[in-house]
């Protein structure tokens, strides 16, 4: 498990830094350069600020400094909003999108599962229906049709009972994360549940299952021990994409909901051609991302052992 | 049961004697069926997949027939119309050219008291002429599209009179025909609102010059029109935008961008996935595992994160749709989930005993793999395919949507949903047409696959 843990590691470690030499090389490809502004800027203010941000350098040395500071976990200091640290922005604008995304997976992975399994056991009937319905449904409208009607259902329901249930966008309270959170989820939770009623109906079928029938179990041992348990380990196995899918989904969700996260000032730092916000929020989300799947490929291993010893 | 030495009595010579040549019992009643054609057979069992293989053809006509039987330019702009929902009425009444109006009650509109209309309300002008109030140190004017309620929201500030007397206002500011309602709010000495106010409802109706008719030609089979007759403005059978521009134009012109970037770019990055998997698999070894870890490094990418990266280092410049610069970064970002797949495959088929058979009697390795390895995983690449199409369609979506996909004005179904959003609860229309297209593609391009996936691999076949 060690040996499977430090391999597991040593491979994100080189995966981040091609991750962070691919950006690098992206970013400095890019027409224009920050400094080319709408005001006029004479020779030597702008000689004085490429020397600033170290910008007069040669490509390599600037890939190296740039590393460096990576290592050292310094992500400069931002091109477009005055005197503020990248390491700022993250750690001020991360939470927000981490704790929306991390609400989005576990409602995504529950109503997976749970709605998987019920199909699964309600085949071809009217659950199973409804359900399947909702999932094709769900695959098929991008999430900012979601996000829109989620809003308009809620100002509806706000307006009909004269109660504000749920507020209808910003950020704060719990109560401003569910929707956004059930949006964000909604295209992952259809994936899932897709994916879980294949593989609960392959379990289903299987002679432990009929071995654990022919015993005497109650049928609620048998869902809860033998089928669930094993039926769950392909979502699993998803799973590490899927954050990533979620998290980086979450631009619209952000968007649409007027939530204060990463992704929005991801999105804003391109449109203003903001180098190290953009580079440093890419490493950071990247890291992250590359950090997760190893998370949940080693809770694979931990949960399946067949996996450690490929 | 009989005693086989009984039997043994009963043979005769006759048993033993040679059977005839008989050519018929060797011959294949049936016709036989190549692998494809029996995957056909089984995609038109299934209703599902065939109902959405004919949706899909339904859209790709829409996106390449549609312009050439509905000749609308889709960046044109209907300034009469603007966010003209489907079936709303297209009447406008003739009148006369504008004429500078100076205050005065027109016929027909003497008399009366408080704030009322000076003449006929119309889209070219709203006319409004107030009398005195006692005590007021001024007016503040404001419109809105509401019934003003207990919350007093007014509306639109149009115009501010610092002057207590009796006044007049006239309003040109972008009418549509609808119902508004102009409120009249009292100010006091110091110029602050007060709680003192007087609402009129105007039903406004469109109207069109002589001129506009003609230089539009909206009526060209009656030419003797005159003042007061009624025509009908450009038919537009979706609605238009908010910029006046045909809704069913733009459609067709975001179709063929939707589904250009939708099909096209997978084609080419599972078309490159073929190439680099099929070469990995094939060639084996130390190549396999260098090519591999390359591709685990691409998977690794945050994938949206570069999608708008690549969008920024290729640029777009001024005049530019934006289509090309999305098509390549999808292809450099999306190819090695294919590779990964074709490569497994290929590592399968090369232990098969068929492929030993063919080397044995001496095929060449190009043979090989065109002949018997890429043939053979074409099922899985052609179910891929279409998978990919509808992730394809929502990166676009997506990307137009926040802003970093096409440039205006290039319709895409992605970037008219963004715009329709901001309308959503005025003009609902703008953002159910464009999403109700991506839903239905995306839909037909998932059951279509779903429908492949069962005729072309029993393996790989679901349980539904």
């Amino acid at each position: 498990m060690w040996q499977y843990t430090l391999k597991r590691l040593i491979q994100g470690v080189i995966t981040v830094w091609f991750i962070a030499t691919a950006t690098f090389l992206a970013m400095h490809n890019v027409p224009g350069d920050p400094l080319s502004g709408e005001r006029a800027m004479s020779e030597a203010i702008r000689a004085n600020l490429e020397a600033r941000y170290g910008l007069d350098k040669p490509l390599t040395e600037q890939y190296f400094i740039y590393l460096g500071n990576f290592l050292k976990g310094d992500f400069g200091i931002s091109f477009a909003q005055e005197n503020r640290q990248v390491n700022d922005i993250i750690r001020e604008h991360f939470p927000v999108s981490a704790t929306l995304g991390i609400l989005a997976v576990i409602f995504a992975a529950l109503g997976g599962v749970l709605w998987g399994a019920l199909t699964a056991l309600y085949r071809n009937r009217l659950p199973d229906t409804i359900i399947m319905f909702l999932v094709i449904l769900g695959i098929s409208v991008p999430s900012f049709v979601f996000a829109a009607l989620g809003q308009l259902t809620l100002v509806n329901l706000n307006a009909f009972f004269g109660v504000s249930f749920l507020p209808v966008a910003g950020w704060g309270t719990v109560s401003h994360m569910i929707l956004p959170a059930l949006v964000l989820g909604m295209g992952t939770m259809a994936y899932l549940t897709r994916l879980m009623r294949s593989s609960m109906l392959e379990i289903i079928n299987s002679d432990y299952v009929r071995t654990a029938k022919a015993k005497g179990l109650p049928p609620a041992r048998i869902f809860t021990r033998h089928q669930l348990r094993n039926a769950i380990l392909p979502v699993i196995t998803v799973l590490g994409p899927a954050i990533a899918a979620i998290t980086t989904g979450g631009f619209v969700v952000e968007l649409v909901f007027a939530i204060p996260g990463l992704g929005r000032y991801f999105v804003q730092a391109v449109q203003q051609l903001d180098y190290t916000v953009i580079m440093g929020t890419t490493v950071f989300y990247g890291a992250f991302l590359v950090f997760m799947v190893i998370v949940v490929d080693l809770l694979y291993g931990w949960i399946d052992p067949r996996v450690r010893l490929q | 049961m009989t005693n086989p030495v009984v039997n043994q009595e009963l043979l005769t010579a006759e048993d033993f004697a040679p059977l005839a040549h008989r050519p018929d019992i060797h011959g294949i009643s049936r016709p036989s069926r190549s692998y494809w054609q029996d995957a056909w057979i089984r995609l038109k069992k299934n209703r599902r997949a065939m109902v959405s293989l004919w949706l899909i053809v339904g859209l790709l006509a829409f996106a390449l027939i549609g312009p050439l039987l509905w000749q609308v330019d889709p960046a044109r702009q209907d300034i009469d119309q603007i966010s003209q929902a489907p079936g709303a009425d297209r009447s406008a009444t003739i009148v006369p050219p504008y004429e500078f109006w100076g205050g005065q009650a027109l016929s027909g509109f003497e008399g009366g008291s408080g704030l009322r209309l000076g003449a006929a309300a119309n889209s070219q002008a709203v006319r409004l002429i107030w009398d005195a109030v006692p005590g007021a140190g001024g007016y503040r004017l404001y419109r809105n599209i509401f019934p003003i309620d207990d919350e007093m929201a007014f509306g639109l500030p149009i115009a501010e009179f610092p002057n207590a007397a009796a006044g007049f206002y006239e309003d040109r500011l972008d009418l549509r025909p609808d119902t508004y309602f102009y409120s009249l709010v009292t100010l006091d000495a110091d110029g602050r609102l007060t709680d003192d106010y007087q609402v009129l409802e105007v039903p406004v109706n469109r109207v069109i010059t002589l001129d506009e008719v003609r230089e539009r030609n909206l009526a060209p089979e009656a030419p003797e029109l005159a003042v007061g007759d009624e025509v009908f403005l450009a038919l537009h059978p979706l609605g238009t935008d908010y910029l006046g521009r045909d809704m069913l134009a733009r459609l067709m012109s975001g179709a063929r961008v939707s589904l250009f970037i939708g099909i096209v770019a997978p084609f080419l990055y599972v078309l490159l996935g073929v190439a680099y998997g099929a070469t990995a698999g094939f060639l084996g070894g130390k190549v396999d595992q260098v090519m591999m870890r390359f591709a685990d490094f691409v998977v690794a990418l945050p994938f949206l994160l570069f999608m708008i990266l690549f969008q920024v280092v290729f640029g777009i410049g001024p005049g530019e749709s934006g289509i090309l610069p999305m098509l390549v970064a999808l292809v450099v970002l999306a190819w090695p989930a294919t590779a990964r797949l074709v490569r497994g495959q290929i590592l399968q088929i090369r232990q098969e005993a068929y492929v030993s058979a063919s080397r044995l009697l001496g095929a060449r390795s190009g043979y090989l793999v065109w002949r018997h390895m890429i043939p053979n995983t074409m099922g899985v690449i052609l179910v891929t395919l279409t998978f990919a199409v509808p992730s394809a369609i929502f990166t676009e979506a997506f990307l137009s949507f926040i802003g970093m996909g096409v440039a205006p004005p290039t319709a895409s179904w992605g970037s008219m949903s963004n715009e329709g959003l901001a309308r959503m609860l005025t003009h609902p229309h703008e953002l159910i047409f464009p999403s109700l297209f991506i839903s239905i593609t995306v839909l037909a391009f998932n059951l279509l696959g779903d429908g492949l996936r069962d005729a072309l691999d029993a393996r790989m076949r679901s349980f539904e």
